[in-house]
């Protein structure tokens, strides 16, 4: 092993540990039957999942945050799905205008595309509402949704399409009977990736959600009142759903790519 | 008088300013081989692409059995294609591939389990009807791609280029598959390619294309033998074409004066007329005969049982001759010798130029 290879090698064991490691100790912790998160640790305990768990607000903003989810991972995926078959199959006028348009909102801060949603819902009379999290959440995945499904899209054999309508499929039936089935692992992998964006996302739903709160909200609710290890429990609970999400959203990528390698 | 099963008439095609079909004129019969061949860029592919449906004809008709075709969208055609890419849907096994037109025809699953096996068996691939077709060698592929098209029976049937990712071997296999098949169905087959070997193998009728025009349609033999133009007479096989001005004509053989000497053909011309005289390689013989030329051996080209001489002539033109290995074992021909050619005036062929 060279030199550099090590300093890479160390370089990145820093970079996994200062993204894992606060995870770690808040699950940690969040078995930990001590208030405060001293160590040595003082004993085993289940007693903060329980409190959580027998809270009615964590269940309403369990709710709203799963919905919230649900829906705004389903309609960006389909926006997605829309616009990276439009990109692939048709060129026109203003085609690149349209897309750095679509691609824009990753590259907003978070802070300004928060303000000018609650600013624009509480005009239009729609803030504080699950809906208000539902759009919000959906303008930011889709383009996510857009890239993975065109990544897909760039693999396909021009031919592929052309060959449906020669065999007597129109444009409808090519759509459902070859464009989507080969677009499915794509599909599933935005469907996963986009859920767990909004699942997690915290600055857009705190402004926009009113007291429709989600998951993260509530964290940053109990955490502004009292130290409480509940955090703890809430965090590592929110930390495993988005994880499950976000690794099969990546294995559903990468064992396709695979596949069509070999 | 019936018509023939496919008939363009003064079809063009333009793309924006590009000009990729122009005045093609075309009857195929039915049962027909054909084959359209020429290089890259000719508009042979979008020749077959306006056959169908996949490209509308800027001008001129494509009718198909009779029917007017130029505004019948792809999918209401039943003119099924080979692709290049073969094109088989990856995410399908190999029997629902095949079973894919049927589908699109509201064929219940039942029968259509029934026709694409009966396919897949008829093309010896029954055993792998369940494998996922990206695990197919390339010759399975192109005998799943050949049911996927002929399972709805058609009475025409477009390949565009289909052997052209084959190896030598599975190309000269799949040619003899592809004949029978054609009799056996007694279909008309358009077929593009840019190979002469597959075209002339399997064609009955050879369609010559050149920058988007038909240059030349004919039997094998009469575009081999028998070139209209320069180009056809350049693109298929080895010719030797050596340019001059006629100078006397009698009794069907005109004598034509050349840079390399003055040669006599069979054929009619007028006395003045712009001509060529083109003999094809595996013609011409080591020796003097009654048209003799000399020439300058510069290199040969051995590929098997058979030898390419290509020698320098006076005026630097290039001259081909074929002939046996074991013939030009015999001759003692080295680089850098010149001998006497010749060929029978039979066998010459005289080409008429326009003056261009």
């Amino acid at each position: 092993m060279t030199r550099l290879d090590l300093f890479l090698r160390v370089y990145l064991a820093l970079i996994v540990g200062f993204i894992f490691l606060p995870i770690f100790v808040s699950l940690l912790f969040s078995f930990n039957s001590a208030r405060f998160p001293t160590l040595p640790m003082s004993g085993f305990t289940t007693i903060w999942y329980e409190t959580i768990f027998a809270d009615p607000d964590f269940w309403r903003s369990a709710k709203n945050s799963l919905i919230v989810s649900a829906c705004s991972a389903v309609i960006a995926t389909f926006l997605g799905f829309c616009t990276a078959y439009t990109d692939y199959r048709y060129s026109f006028r203003g085609k690149s205008l349209f897309l750095a348009i679509i691609l824009l909102p990753p590259t907003i801060p978070l802070i300004i595309i928060a303000l000018a949603m609650l600013a624009w819902f509480s005009r239009v009379g729609m803030s504080g509402q699950v809906i208000s999290i539902i759009v919000a959440h959906t303008v930011l995945t889709a383009p996510f949704a857009m890239a993975i499904i065109r990544l897909r899209l760039s693999q396909i054999d021009e031919s592929l399409e052309a060959a449906a309508w020669n065999l007597g499929g129109n444009e409808w039936r090519t759509m459902r009977e070859v464009i989507i089935p080969f677009c499915k692992p794509a599909i599933l992998s935005s469907l996963f990736l986009t859920a767990a964006v909004s699942f997690d996302e915290f600055t857009v739903s705190w402004f926009v959600s009113g007291l429709n709160k989600t998951l993260p909200v509530h964290v940053l609710e109990i955490v502004q009142g009292t130290i409480d290890p509940q955090v703890n429990a809430i965090g590592t609970f929110v930390f495993a759903i988005s994880i499950t999400l976000v690794v099969t959203s990546q294995a559903l990528i990468f064992f396709r790519l695979q596949r069509s390698a070999s | 008088m019936t018509e023939p099963l496919v008939v363009l008439e003064g079809v063009e095609k333009h793309f924006d300013n590009f000009v990729a079909v122009q005045k093609a004129n075309l009857t195929i019969g039915s049962g027909e081989f054909i084959a359209i061949m020429g290089p890259s860029g000719c508009g042979k592919t979008t020749t077959l692409r306006m056959l169908a449906g996949l490209d509308a004809p800027t001008k001129g008709e494509v009718r198909i059995a009779g029917k007017v075709m130029n505004d019948v969208p792809a999918h209401a055609r039943d003119t099924p294609m080979v692709w290049q890419s073969l094109a088989l849907f990856p995410f399908l096994n190999a029997r629902e591939n095949v079973e894919f037109g049927l589908k699109m025809r509201g064929i219940n699953p039942a029968e259509r389990r029934t026709r694409a096996m009966n396919w897949l068996e008829r093309m010896e691939i029954a055993e792998f009807a369940e494998r996922n077709v990206e695990t197919l060698s390339g010759g399975q592929r192109q005998r799943v791609a050949l049911a996927r098209a002929l399972v709805t029976e058609p009475k025409l049937l477009l390949l565009d280029e289909p052997l052209s990712a084959l190896d030598a071997h599975l190309v000269i296999r799949m040619q003899s598959v592809l004949t029978r098949l054609q009799r056996e169905l007694g279909i008309t087959f358009v077929y593009v390619t840019h190979s002469q070997s597959e075209a002339f193998a399997m064609a009955d009728r050879v369609v010559i294309m050149s920058k988007g025009e038909i240059a030349q349609i004919g039997t094998p033999r009469e575009v081999y033998r028998a070139p209209k133009t320069r180009f056809v007479a350049e693109f298929v096989g080895r010719n030797n074409i050596l340019p001059g001005t006629v100078t006397a004509h009698a009794r069907g053989t005109a004598t034509v004066e050349t840079d390399q000497g003055t040669f006599k053909v069979k054929g009619d011309a007028a006395v003045g007329q712009t001509a060529s005289v083109v003999v094809a390689a595996d013609m011409v013989q080591i020796g003097k005969g009654e048209n003799t030329i000399k020439a300058t051996v510069i290199s040969e080209e051995f590929v098997g049982s058979m030898v390419t001489v290509f020698l320098e002539a006076p005026g630097g033109a290039e001259l081909k001759i074929q002939l046996q290995e074991r013939a030009l074992a015999d001759l003692d021909i080295k680089t850098g010798k010149t001998v006497s050619l010749s060929w029978a005036t039979k066998d010459g062929h005289l080409l008429l130029e326009e003056a261009t």
